[in-house]
């Protein structure tokens, strides 16, 4: 059984509930915070070794360090709670069966960042959380945890929840503060990054749920302790949002000491692949992140046990070439199509592009253009080389990683899997009478050059 | 004593210049000029927070500075990123960054329609010298390119999305220069689109600045459309007093017809002094201008074709070859078929000026060109090619 941090009260009764979640030891973290000076905090964030679980694992501590604090400047801390990553729901969980544990994260980092002001962006499609989360932060500013000198020393925290109209892009940090300033969610070109010049033109972080809502443990059990757990800079507890072919699908805590076979096949995670179907491939991180074969997923190219770390998966590029990400975990099994799923991952992301820079804005639409084609049995050879180029032109050359995000599926696609490409390219008749329900995408779009 | 400022080094494709700190890599490459100037689709240095969106001016920076000399990972926007000292650039000389903008090239035409013959911006687009200097000669793209009904938004100027590759100039102009956001940006992805709030129209007095920064054919002056190609016509720089502006402007003739009037620009194709809608639109008469001379356009440019400021007449030889005797003149064909006597302003077709907005039985006139309602005709176009798409 491994070890539980965030979803440590997920189990009791009404812990939504301010007195509850008190009465079973809420906000002693935010207590003990606030008689620390704010420097001391982002020390024992440094040293937890916590990273970013928004998907790019970034030191939390030393992104908090980077903040600029000139005099008479406001800062401010920005919670993306727009959890859009396809395969991603782990902050939805938090956020919706334990508010008051992300509250109180959000009250200790605003602290330690001297922001007087919060806001937490959350999607549009989480309905209804926001009201969730707005009785939470009501409660707690009744008990004296938000507003005005809290805890008597002189602090005021206001948290705003600010619902987004329900853009992918809107995810990304820079889009997400135009957004919330109540312009067109537009990335930003950076730099300035926003630790220097953010929201309002003021310095501010912008940190994902699941990362603010681990430095409640953080403060409770101390940066060593935590750290102490996980394997080398994959440290402290990770929240995986597993989906797809397994048998119990859900947001599962691991404390990343354990292997992805574990994770994966034993019965208090995954619970292994319905109706003992093999393996075909996995995206472990989140529907960007590049897909892997199963003979890479379980074993390093070592004979070793790949391990649900950071390190682990993204294999120094080396093997998988995959990452931890976001930890939206999808298994396939061995009936799916490789081809259709990045068919319709390359549809989402060319549907989210914001079209600001144009390698993502038309490449993202000829991509899905040529598979919709392949998938069909309308696709040629050449066709693959030329997904494969153009991938290659996308990546890195654009504003933002959604131009990355597009590009990795459909070139870990062809890497691992281009025989199925070539099935598809060799087999048109078969390729067109696969129908899995979706008519309405039977009409690939028209050709024009035969 | 003044405190001297400290410059910056940067060094591009082995070039090394002196710039002051905050200066883009881009301007710095200006600054030294030539081949190894990044082009630019959306950059516009008289604009504020422009560039950084099309992608074309990618460089590698192969050392950050001097303090840190690491490479950047990424190829970076040179429009938007500042240089620092002791920085090494690599433009041209780096086969990764022609690759880049190679695949840029592509990406802004799988959209962009190929139709130089009838686009009124031929001669003078940044896309087609874009396209000619840095892209390939053929697009692997297979799939229709997605098309638009034109739309005159306001009396003098026709938005044409078909053409446009989103470079945001036009909504920073209206916003900066025009005084006033009467466009933006509708949707996302590849179906964004430029449009104002439900086909209203840009009124400002300043707003026809945008056609002058549009890099390709999207928005079109509609006093001009179609009535005749850049090359054939000669630009004049040209100045009148104007209370709302400078009136600093070049007029582009045909015979004595003022066909189009527009802001005078730099080497790099930038705006020098915004123009007002009437010195563009309403001032169409060589009387209301004072001429200054013709304009100096690079000898490379289309445009330049045929205008010669400083003809140099041949050595005559012939007389030197014939012992001192004088050819002897077979035919003069010049007075014979009076070829010189013709006023093309009498050819019917293609249009001038005149005709536009005057008599459409006059000389010259196109019966496609007669404007009737808002953005339709008679014909039902207005290009002189029905089958413009």
């Amino acid at each position: 059984m491994g070890r539980k941090l965030l979803l440590e009260k997920a189990g009791i009764e009404n812990i939504r509930q301010y007195d509850v979640y008190r009465q079973n030891g809420g906000y002693s973290a935010q207590e003990k915070a606030y008689k620390m000076a704010p420097a001391d905090i982002i020390e024992e964030v440094k040293k937890s070794g916590l990273r970013g679980r928004g998907g790019a694992g970034f030191p939390t501590g030393l992104k908090w360090s980077f903040l600029a604090k000139p005099e008479g400047v406001p800062r401010y801390l920005v919670c993306n709670a727009d959890e859009s990553e396809p395969g991603t729901f782990k902050d939805r969980y938090l956020m919706e069966f334990l508010p008051h544990l992300f509250i109180e994260g959000l009250a200790i980092s605003s602290y330690a960042l001297g922001a007087n002001t919060c806001y937490i962006y959350i999607r549009g499609e989480y309905a209804w959380i926001p009201d969730i989360l707005e009785q939470a932060i009501a409660e707690a500013r009744n008990a004296g945890f938000l507003g005005k000198n809290i805890l008597g020393t002189g602090f005021d925290l206001e948290i705003y929840v600010q619902r987004g109209a329900g853009a992918y892009i809107c995810g990304e940090e820079t889009a997400l503060l135009e957004s919330l300033e109540g312009k067109r969610g537009n990335p930003r070109i950076k730099p300035p990054f926003p630790a220097v010049k953010g929201l309002w033109g003021c310095p501010t972080v912008v940190n994902n749920v699941e990362t603010l809502a681990a430095v409640v443990p953080i403060i409770n059990i101390g940066g060593e302790e935590y750290a102490k757990i996980g394997i080398g800079k994959s440290t402290g507890t990770k929240l995986i949002s597993a989906c797809g072919n397994i048998n119990k699908p859900g947001v599962y805590e691991i404390d990343m000491t354990i292997s992805v076979e574990e994770f994966l096949y034993s019965d208090e995670y995954c619970g292994g692949i319905p109706n003992g179907k093999r393996l075909k491939a996995c995206i472990p991180g989140g529907s960007s992140v590049p897909i892997v074969p199963a003979n890479l997923l379980l074993k390093t190219a070592k004979g070793e046990k790949r391990m649900m770390t950071y390190e682990s998966l993204a294999d120094g590029g080396f093997q998988t070439g995959t990452m931890m990400g976001s930890g939206g975990f999808i298994v396939l099994d061995e009936d799916q199509c490789v081809v259709r799923h990045t068919l319709t991952l390359a549809r989402f992301y060319r549907h989210e592009s914001c079209g600001q820079c144009s390698p993502c804005r038309e490449g993202t639409g000829w991509m899905e253009k040529i598979l919709q084609n392949i998938e069909y049995g309308k696709g040629k050879m050449s066709d693959i080389d030329l997904l494969w180029d153009i991938q290659s032109k996308i990546e890195g050359n654009t504003i933002c990683p959604l131009g990355d995000a597009a590009a990795w599926p459909v070139a870990a696609a062809i890497r691992h899997f281009r025989d199925e490409f070539e099935w598809h390219v060799l087999n048109p008749e078969e390729s067109q009478k696969r129908n899995f329900g979706l008519a309405h995408y039977a009409d690939p779009l028209e050709v024009s050059v035969a | 004593m003044a405190e001297e400022k400290k410059l910056f080094k940067v060094t591009i494709d082995n070039i090394t210049t002196e710039v002051e700190p905050g200066t883009t890599i881009l301007m710095a490459a200006r600054k030294i000029g030539g081949d190894i100037v990044p082009p630019t689709m959306c950059y516009y240095s008289k604009l504020q927070n422009t560039g950084g969106y099309c992608r074309t001016c990618l460089v590698k920076v192969t050392a950050g500075s001097t303090a840190d000399p690491r490479p950047m990972p990424k190829l970076v926007a040179s429009c938007r990123t500042a240089v620092m000292d002791g920085m090494v650039v690599e433009n041209i000389t780096n086969p990764a960054v022609l690759e880049a903008r190679k695949g840029v090239v592509e990406f802004l035409l799988i959209n962009h329609p190929l139709d130089c013959p009838v686009c009124d911006q031929a001669g003078e687009c940044d896309l087609q010298d874009l396209s000619y200097e840095h892209g390939t000669e053929g697009t692997r793209s297979e799939f229709r390119r997605r098309t638009f009904e034109r739309i005159d938004i306001g009396p003098y100027i026709q938005l044409h999305m078909t053409r446009c590759i989103l470079c945001y100039r036009c909504v920073h102009t209206a916003n900066q220069v025009a005084g006033s956001r009467e466009h933006g940006v509708l949707d996302r992805g590849d179906h964004a689109q430029i449009a104002t709030y439900i086909q209203q129209s840009l009124e400002s007095p300043m707003i026809g600045n945008v056609i002058d920064v549009c890099p390709v054919g999207a928005l079109t002056d509609r006093t001009f459309r179609f009535k005749n190609r850049v090359w054939f016509t000669k630009p004049m720089d040209a100045h009148r007093d104007c209370p709302h502006c400078k009136g600093s402007v070049r007029l582009w003739l045909r015979g004595d017809d003022v066909l189009r009037v527009t802001a005078r620009k730099d080497q790099w194709g930038e705006v020098e002094d915004w123009i007002c809608n009437e010195c563009r639109f309403e001032k169409k008469k060589v009387s209301d201008w004072v001429i200054e001379g013709p304009t100096q356009l690079n000898r490379h440019s289309v445009i330049n074709a045929g205008h010669y400021t400083n003809a140099a007449k041949p050595t005559e030889f012939l007389k030197e070859v014939m012992n001192g005797h004088a050819p002897r003149l077979l035919l003069d064909i010049h007075t014979v078929s009076g070829v010189n006597m013709v006023d093309l302003n009498d050819l019917p077709g293609p249009a001038t000026g005149a005709t536009f907005n005057g008599n459409p039985n006059a000389f010259g006139h196109n019966p496609t060109d007669v404007k009737e309602g808002v953005g339709r005709n008679m014909a039902g176009t207005d290009s002189t090619n029905p089958n413009t798409p």
